[in-house]
C-alpha cells in the first residue's frame, strides 16, 4: 500500500514566501499532501496559502509558536491517519527535492524520526553564520551527553516522522523552541532518532526568529528545558 | 481578610480549591496575633529574638507557597488553552473543507 505523507508547513507571517513553497512541494511529488498551520499570523498568510489551491491551511486563533503549530500538524496527521509527516519550514529554506532523503531511514525502518542537517556532512548548501554554529555546537554536546545521540543539527526544523511518532508527539511536543527538546523527548520515549545531510537554502525572505539578545534567552532556556525533560520519566512504555 | 475570603467564595468570584492556601495562611496568622505566646515560642525555636519578625517570616513564606501556586495554574491553564486553540484551528479547517464539498455536490446536481 502506498504510504499517505503529510507535508507540515508552520507559517507565522510568511505571506511573501508560502506560495512558493506550497509550489516547491506541490511539484516535487503528487505523493505529499500539504497542511500549511497558520499561526495567528498579522499579514495576509491565511488569504494567499488559500489562494494557492494547495492542500488544506489551517487558521490558529492566536500565535502559539513554532512548537504549538507544529503540534497542531501532528494532530491533524494523527486525526486523518497519515504514515509519515514531514516538518517543513514556511520560509523557503527547506528545499522539497530532499524530502525523499530524510523519508529513506524512516520507509527501511531504521529510525523512527529523521532529522534534515546541514552539518552531517560538509556540503555545497547553506551553512549560517558563526554565532549561530557556535549555538548549535553547544546543543549538539547537550544532546549528546543528555540522551546519547549524537545530532549535529539539533535546531534544525526539516524533519520526518513515522505513524508511532506522529501519535506520540500529537499528545506530547514542547511548546517554545522545541527542535532540540524533542530530540531528548523523542529518544527518552524508546523512539530511534538520527539525520541525514540535505541541502539547505538561504531564507528568501521575511524575519528569522531567533536573532541578537533573543540567542541568549534561547540557549539558556533550551538548555534548561532539554535537561528537564532527560531528568524526566518517560511519558510512554518502551517497545518491546 | 479570612471575611473578605469566604465572601469571595461565596459569591464564586474565588475556586475554593484556590482558596485553601489563603485560608491557612489567615488562620495561621490569626493565631500567632491572638495567642502571642505561640508566636514568641516560634520566634525562640527559630532563634529570632524579635517576635514580630517571625510573624513576617511565616507571611512571606505562605505569600510564595501560594504565588507558586499561581504559577502551577497559570501553566496548566496555557496548556489547555494551546489544547483548545489547536483544536479550533483543525476544526474550522474541517469544516470548510466540508462547506467545499457540499457546494461540489450541489453544483453536481443543480
Amino acid at each position: 500500500m502506498k504510504k499517505r505523507i503529510l507535508v507540515i508547513i508552520p507559517a507565522y507571517n510568511e505571506q511573501s514566501n508560502i506560495v512558493n513553497v506550497l509550489k516547491s512541494v506541490d511539484a516535487a511529488s503528487h505523493e505529499y499532501s500539504c497542511l500549511v498551520v497558520n499561526d495567528g499570523s498579522k499579514d495576509d498568510t491565511q488569504a494567499v496559502a488559500e489562494s494557492a489551491g494547495i492542500g488544506c491551511v489551517i487558521r490558529l486563533p492566536h500565535n502559539l509558536g513554532i512548537g504549538g503549530a507544529v503540534q497542531t500538524g501532528f494532530k491533524y496527521a494523527d486525526y486523518h491517519g497519515y504514515d509519515v509527516a514531514i516538518q517543513f519550514d514556511g520560509d523557503g529554506q527547506h528545499l522539497a527535492s530532499e524530502i525523499p532523503k530524510i523519508i529513506a531511514p524512516l520507509e527501511s525502518g531504521e529510525l523512527d524520526a529523521c532529522i534534515g542537517s546541514r552539518f552531517v556532512e560538509s556540503n555545497d548548501g547553506f551553512q549560517s553564520t558563526f554565532m549561530r554554529r557556535l549555538g548549535i555546537k553547544t546543543l549538539m554536546v547537550a544532546a549528546k551527553v543528555l540522551s546519547g545521540a549524537t545530532i549535529f543539527d539539533s535546531t534544525s526544523g526539516f524533519r520526518a516522522y513515522n505513524k508511532e511518532a506522529i501519535r506520540f508527539l500529537a499528545a506530547e511536543y514542547p511548546t517554545d523552541y522545541p527542535e532540540p527538546e524533542s530530540i531528548i523527548l523523542l529518544g527518552k520515549n524508546g523512539f530511534k532518532v538520527g539525520e541525514v545531510p540535505v541541502l539547505m537554502v538561504e531564507r528568501q525572505g521575511g524575519e528569522s526568529s531567533i536573532s541578537g539578545w533573543r540567542s541568549m534567552y534561547y540557549m539558556i532556556k533550551v538548555l534548561l528545558a532539554m535537561f528537564m525533560t532527560s531528568r524526566r520519566d518517560p511519558i510512554r512504555n518502551l517497545r518491546g | 481578610m479570612l471575611l473578605v475570603i469566604f465572601k469571595l467564595i461565596k459569591r464564586k468570584k474565588l475556586k475554593e480549591e484556590y482558596s485553601l492556601l489563603w485560608i491557612a495562611l489567615g488562620g495561621a496568622v490569626l493565631f500567632l496575633a491572638i495567642f502571642e505566646s505561640s508566636l514568641n515560642l516560634l520566634a525562640e525555636t527559630l532563634g529570632i529574638l524579635y517576635p514580630p519578625a517571625a510573624l513576617l517570616l511565616v507571611l512571606i513564606g505562605s505569600a510564595f507557597c501560594i504565588l507558586i501556586q499561581f504559577s502551577m495554574v497559570i501553566s496548566r491553564l496555557s496548556e489547555s488553552n494551546k489544547n483548545l486553540v489547536q483544536e479550533v484551528g483543525i476544526l474550522n479547517a474541517e469544516i470548510s473543507a466540508m462547506k467545499r464539498d457540499m457546494k461540489k455536490e450541489d453544483s453536481y446536481e443543480g
